[in-house]
């Protein structure tokens, strides 16, 4: 974790922080306008605040607020939860091979932790998981330095946004610098034909399979691409 | 002024953190030992680009879940000088940062003077 030595002490979590950083300003507006979206819907202050500390998860609070403002049962909320997390049971199939020799607890924080954009980040600084104990070190030190930045940036601009939500109207529209954020991150990775692809075929995908019900549309849009690029590859 | 705390409201929340551990920690829960076949490990590559595209297209093309019938958005104006800037700047360091910064300073404006 963040808080472990053996992480913050390592020269790589220096390095996994500032990647992350220089998305951190697009993100922490978005994280502002969730905490601004969480108090309209209706949430009491500290239910507001309970969420933007724990749950930690953008997609799944957004489509969480008007849920538990219709009084829907606590089963309908945590499987819409579930559903619109499902990329993330994708990413740690990807990501197993570089967490399992640590023990079961850091494991699943280390999993809790980590968001899109470290997972994006991390995968695109280490393609390939470490070989020996010293390069899954390095390894595990980048992603917490990775996660540590986003967890303070997005609970912190999250409570703010929670206190201010009297004063910023959601029309003003911050929250998009959190997608022009990704989208900056999106260009860094389209280092090749076969990426450029993926990407262009998934957006298009979750734009058409949009009405899909739990945002299926992404999980859909990431098969779509990836099934593509395997053809492709092939021929 | 703001309404009552709803202890089942909070207990629903605690689940919802559960889902995030659960779903993003899935695959690392159980310690057998198993590989994912070499297909499914070469595809995983393309996924992170693919996860991105999925989760912004929408929100840069679609308006409450219809593709956008007009040019009069700030937002394809915004990507366009974020996306001009990031190709510019490329390697220079702070590139995305700058995408950001270029970008909702073309949108910020578009959107509240002119309404798009």
């Amino acid at each position: 974790m963040f808080f472990l030595r053996s992480n913050y002490g390592h020269p790589e979590f220096r390095r996994g922080a500032l990647d992350s950083m220089s998305a951190a300003p697009g993100l922490a507006a978005w994280g502002l306008m969730t905490g601004v979206a969480m108090m309209k819907s209706g949430m009491s202050t500290l239910e507001a605040l309970l969420m933007s500390v724990i749950v930690f998860a953008g997609s799944s609070q957004l489509a969480a607020m008007p849920l538990l403002a219709a009084g829907a049962p606590m089963w309908v909320v945590l499987a819409t939860g579930f559903c619109v997390n499902l990329r993330f049971v994708v990413f740690s199939a990807h990501l197993r091979p570089y967490v399992m020799h640590l023990p079961l607890l850091q494991r699943l924080a280390t999993g809790y932790l980590t968001t899109d954009l470290s997972y994006v980040l991390f995968t695109s600084r280490y393609p390939n998981h470490g070989g020996d104990a010293g390069q899954l070190r390095a390894q595990q030190a980048y992603l917490m330095g990775n996660c540590g930045v986003n967890w303070v940036g997005w609970v912190g601009s999250s409570v703010l946004g929670v206190a201010l939500a009297n004063f910023i109207p959601a029309e003003w529209g911050l929250g998009f610098a959190g997608i022009l954020a990704l989208l900056g991150i999106l260009f860094s990775l389209a280092s090749s034909r076969l990426r450029l692809v993926s990407a262009g075929v998934a957006g298009a995908a979750a734009v058409a399979a949009f009405a899909l019900p739990f945002k299926l549309n992404i999980l859909v849009a990431i098969a779509a691409a990836v099934a593509l690029c395997l053809t492709l590859e092939k021929s | 002024m703001t309404p009552d705390n709803d202890p089942w409201t909070i207990v629903i929340i605690m689940g919802l953190a559960g889902v995030t551990v659960l779903t993003r920690s899935f695959f690392f829960i159980s310690s057998k030992a198993w590989t994912l076949p070499r297909w499914a490990q070469r595809g995983l590559q393309y996924a992170p680009i693919a996860a991105l595209a999925a989760v912004i297209a929408p929100e840069m093309v679609m308006t409450q879940g219809h593709f956008i019938s007009t040019w009069h958005d700030a937002r394809l104006f915004a990507v366009a000088a974020g996306a001009l800037w990031f190709f510019w700047r490329k390697g220079a360091g702070q590139a995305v940062l700058g995408t950001i910064v270029v970008g909702m300073a073309v949108y910020l404006p578009l959107h509240l003077a002119l309404g798009w």
